[in-house]
């Protein structure tokens, strides 16, 4: 249940960004996550929905933009994404391989609108 | 409708957090650990073990990490070892914030040497950067072969793993080669050793390999 950590820091991180004095309504929140950074989507949407209730971010969206994994390999020197976790080349079948993405855990921007 | 940029990372207080502790261990010269398994695989057991090869040779300190209470903590204690405990009331995982204070209470002890026994879980604790220098994860053969697979974070976050319980292989359906092959799988840069606490296996050479990354630092 780390997704509830996630999800309070989210609204923490936005709280800093919301114009103060207006009456603003966020809309949405929008995310990037990586496939491997080892956080349950539906988890934290449930986590963001009970943490949000009495803060500007009631009723906003989590929209995710899920990152792929894509490794580098170091002995055919090919940039590929891989889809089942494990850690290799899909072209060359090596080990010796960089992760270049997917373990984002990023807030990219918020959607709002003023009442 | 309007637009608010942000591009931050979720975790970065902790992250920030995290960098401050990396400093003062740095200052300090301290090798710090950080322990992850599921509960039970015997993380405890193998600091024991690790205390008594080591407590004459470097300065060991321990952050015991638990849901509840201080059973783990009154274990090291009986080392004369300093330790702190953190108890979270049901938190699943340590964070560098926690770490940050509980180290403050042993600011004052000679540690060269720092374990951080996390809560067992081997999944929410990968995702927290606690200003460690490496990542141990601890799995122990009773586990099954198959859990690298299942709980990939811990596995490729780590800088070594250890298997534990080696001497229970022969009641076991469980095979400590499919095992490695399934950690090596998730992260090919693993070092993997074997141990059994209740056989002293593999505890020395465990402890000859820590010894040299406190002497590299």
């Amino acid at each position: 249940m780390h997704e509830l950590s996630i999800a309070q820091e989210i609204i923490n991180i936005s709280a800093q960004y919301l114009p103060p004095n207006k009456n603003i309504s966020v809309k949405a929140v929008k995310l990037k996550i990586g496939k491997m950074s080892n956080v349950f989507v539906d988890s934290l949407n449930f986590c963001f929905e009970l943490l949000s209730e009495n803060t500007p971010l009631k009723n906003a969206m989590l929209k995710i933009q899920i990152v792929p994994v894509v490794v580098k390999c170091n002995d055919c020197l090919m940039e590929n994404e891989i889809t089942d976790d494990l850690i290799y080349c899909p072209n060359c079948n090596s080990l010796n391989v960089e992760i270049k993405c997917g373990n984002e855990l990023d807030i990219e921007e918020l959607e709002i609108e003023e009442l | 409708m309007s637009i608010i940029t942000i591009e931050r990372k979720i975790l970065e207080k902790n992250d920030a957090v995290a960098e401050f502790n990396r400093k003062n261990f740095k200052e300090k010269k301290i090798f710090a650990i950080n322990l992850l398994s599921s509960p039970g695989s015997g993380k405890t057991s193998i600091l024991e073990k690790i205390i008594e090869l080591l407590k004459d040779k470097v300065n060991i300190g321990v952050i015991e990490g638990d849901i509840q209470t201080k059973i783990d903590a009154e274990r090291i204690e009986k080392y004369g070892i300093p330790v702190a405990q953190i108890i979270t009331n049901g938190a699943c995982h340590l964070d560098a914030i926690l770490i940050r204070d509980a180290f403050s209470t042993l600011s004052d002890k000679q540690i060269s040497l720092l374990f951080i026994e996390n809560v067992g879980n081997l999944v929410c604790p990968a995702t927290f950067d606690l200003g460690e220098n490496i990542k141990i994860v601890i799995v122990s053969t009773t586990e099954g072969d198959d859990k690298p697979l299942k709980y990939p974070a811990a596995f490729q976050k780590a800088n070594a793993m250890i298997i534990n319980k080696v001497d229970l292989i022969p009641y076991l359906n469980s095979s400590i080669e499919i095992l490695k092959n399934n950690a090596l799988k998730i992260n090919p840069n693993l070092k993997i050793f074997e141990t059994s606490c209740t056989k002293n296996i593999g505890i020395d050479k465990l402890c000859e390999w820590l010894l040299d990354n406190i002497n590299k630092l």
